[in-house]
């Protein structure tokens, strides 16, 4: 690796530490589950390297074979991660001001 | 540079920008939702982008992976019930921590002997947590399956035993990191990490899942990351280190909430220890019938409910939710009080609350209830124990002493829902259950919640 990519690796590193730090710690408690369930689909953007090693030319078939495993795993979780997070989602926007009403 | 690459690495800054953009939709229910569509619509730019730019030639194996991968997503998206978060959760970060290492064995195959140092480096520890993850959340999968016996396994010389597994571990990484032809040192290595994440899990128990959770959550998302340098691709590296710090926070808040620190609960074995009467019985248990219960609950003005994991195995949430209709229906005021750790997972009871259609504005957070308590005139406690336990608070000796608690003692009256007579997870004696203001109702959560609101529609 030239020192340079080196460099501009730790960067994006630093910084997407720092912006996740901000952006994560305003979620409240009532959120955590999905939060957990949405940084997991997101994260299967790992999906993308597997593709690659899926499908590349002139590999060998081991790699291949890892490939395509690591793709199906990591799709499950883009797919089942984002799936079961809206429906968490969906959950919590449900509100019931009538119910809210009779309790006051 | 071709037009497709910089069309690739155009939707590779556009995945990135809206999966932090996702995220920050999650400080508000309201706004979740619209988060994470554009988390999706980044993650399909950022696919298209990835097969039109590549150079992919063999299509059979990623239509075969991306078909099953989508038919088992869909397939757990939709069926997996609410109360199977936990488990689903731990199965996905094995999944997630599982590519990342095949990634990495494959990269390794493919372009080990053009590697520099740097970049072995970043794959090794990609390999090395990858693997660790994934074994590691399999047994805590297992474990709150019930396929694994959730009590914490140990014996004796487990630390050692470990120390020795995480030195040949780490040994091997360095090793590789210098001498990039040592084909055998890196697949040594690959194993050892298999073997380490089934000893760092195996001594924990079930009611840790919590931490343990956010930790591989954390793990999971930092081997993403290391991936991300190893393929010098950014949106890899923000992805996972998104992922990574949610965790780490995440893991954090779990341990302030239980007063203990990370390194207790990975290497204490917590529930293993047998209470050694802290707190011994002071008075007696007092069983209430259902219609008394119910009577103090009808003619009550502020009643709170106390949910913990207890509440998930009986599946009793819509259960509590038509009982706290029916009161609400009388004019009595209910409440929900969640504790941090209530449950096997961050925020486990309020996804469970929220599935009963309870409106999230009644769900309160520990700090925000916890001054109400003295004008409450009835608490709930449905299968919730180390949480309630005043020993915490008053008692120093208590093994679980400073952790915060929900101050349910505090309240005129308790009512507490339990399986059985026996104690709790940790095995500790709770005090709460012995107070004279305090009584007991003994049986299924479920079954009992909805004779409950038999009983008030009666009163």
């Amino acid at each position: 690796m030239n020192p340079a990519v080196l460099i501009a690796s730790v960067y994006v590193f630093a910084l997407a530490a720092f912006l996740g730090y901000q952006v994560i710690s305003r979620v409240p408690p009532l959120l955590h589950t999905p939060l957990m369930s949405a940084t997991n689909a997101i994260s299967g953007i790992s999906l993308i390297g597997s593709l690659v090693l899926a499908g590349s030319a002139h590999y060998p078939l081991g790699a291949h074979i890892l490939g395509f495993v690591a793709v199906t795993t990591s799709t499950i979780n883009v797919v089942g991660g984002f799936g079961l997070t809206d429906r968490m989602l969906k959950m919590f926007g449900k509100r019931k001001p009538d119910q809210k009403a009779v309790a006051k | 540079m071709t037009l497709t690459t910089y069309f690739m690495e155009a939707t590779y800054l556009i995945a990135s920008i809206l999966f932090v953009f996702s995220l920050k939709g999650m400080s508000h229910p309201e706004t979740a939702r619209r988060g994470m569509f554009m988390a999706e619509a980044g993650m399909f730019a950022a696919i298209v982008g990835t097969l039109v730019g590549t150079h992919i030639v063999t299509w059979v194996w990623i239509i075969a992976g991306l078909a099953i991968g989508s038919i088992l997503g869909a397939w757990m998206a939709i069926w997996v019930p609410m109360t199977a978060m936990p488990q689903r959760t731990a199965l996905s970060h094995a999944f997630g921590a599982l590519a990342a290492a095949l990634v990495g064995v494959g990269e390794f195959i493919v372009h080990a002997s053009e590697m520099s140092a740097v970049t072995r480096s970043a794959l090794g520890f990609e390999v090395m947590l990858g693997a660790l993850t994934t074994t590691g959340s399999l047994i805590a999968c297992g474990k709150l399956q019930g396929i694994i016996h959730g009590k914490p396994i140990q014996f004796r010389g487990q630390n050692a035993v470990n120390l020795l597994v995480f030195l040949t571990m780490v040994s091997s990484f360095v090793y590789f990191c210098i001498h990039p032809e040592a084909v055998a040192v890196f697949y040594t290595m690959l194993g050892v990490a298999f073997v380490f994440g089934i000893m760092l899990v195996i001594p924990i128990g079930s009611a840790d899942m919590p931490v343990v959770m956010s930790l591989l959550n954390s793990y999971a998302g930092l081997a993403s990351a290391a991936t991300g340098f190893v393929l010098q691709n950014n949106v890899l590296i923000i992805a996972g280190t998104l992922d990574g710090f949610s965790g780490f926070i995440l893991s954090v808040l779990m341990c302030k909430a239980m007063n203990r620190s990370i390194t207790n609960v990975l290497f204490g074995g917590f529930g293993a220890v047998v209470a050694e009467a802290t707190s011994n019985a002071g008075g007696v248990m007092r069983e209430i019938s259902l219609d008394d219960a119910a009577m103090q609950l009808a003619f009550a003005n502020r009643v709170v409910f106390v949910p913990g994991y207890g509440l998930a195995t009986a599946q009793a949430q819509h259960a509590v939710r038509e009982l706290a209709e029916l009161l609400e229906s009388r004019g009595v005021s209910v409440k929900y009080a969640i504790h941090p750790v209530a449950g096997r997972m961050p925020g486990h009871m309020n996804v469970l609350l929220a599935e009963a259609n309870v409106p999230y504005s009644s769900l309160y957070e520990m700090e925000q209830i916890n001054p109400e308590f003295p004008s409450t005139d009835v608490a709930v406690v449905i299968g919730a124990n180390d949480v309630v336990n005043p020993d915490a608070r008053d008692n120093p000796k208590s093994l679980i002493a400073g952790m915060p608690i929900l101050e349910v003692d505090r309240a005129k009256s308790v009512i507490v829902l339990k399986r059985g007579q026996g104690r709790g997870f940790s095995g500790l004696e709770n005090p709460l259950f012995f107070k004279s203001c305090t009584s007991m109702l003994y049986g299924d959560a479920k079954a009992t919640l909805s004779h409950l609101a038999q009983a008030v529609q009666r009163v």
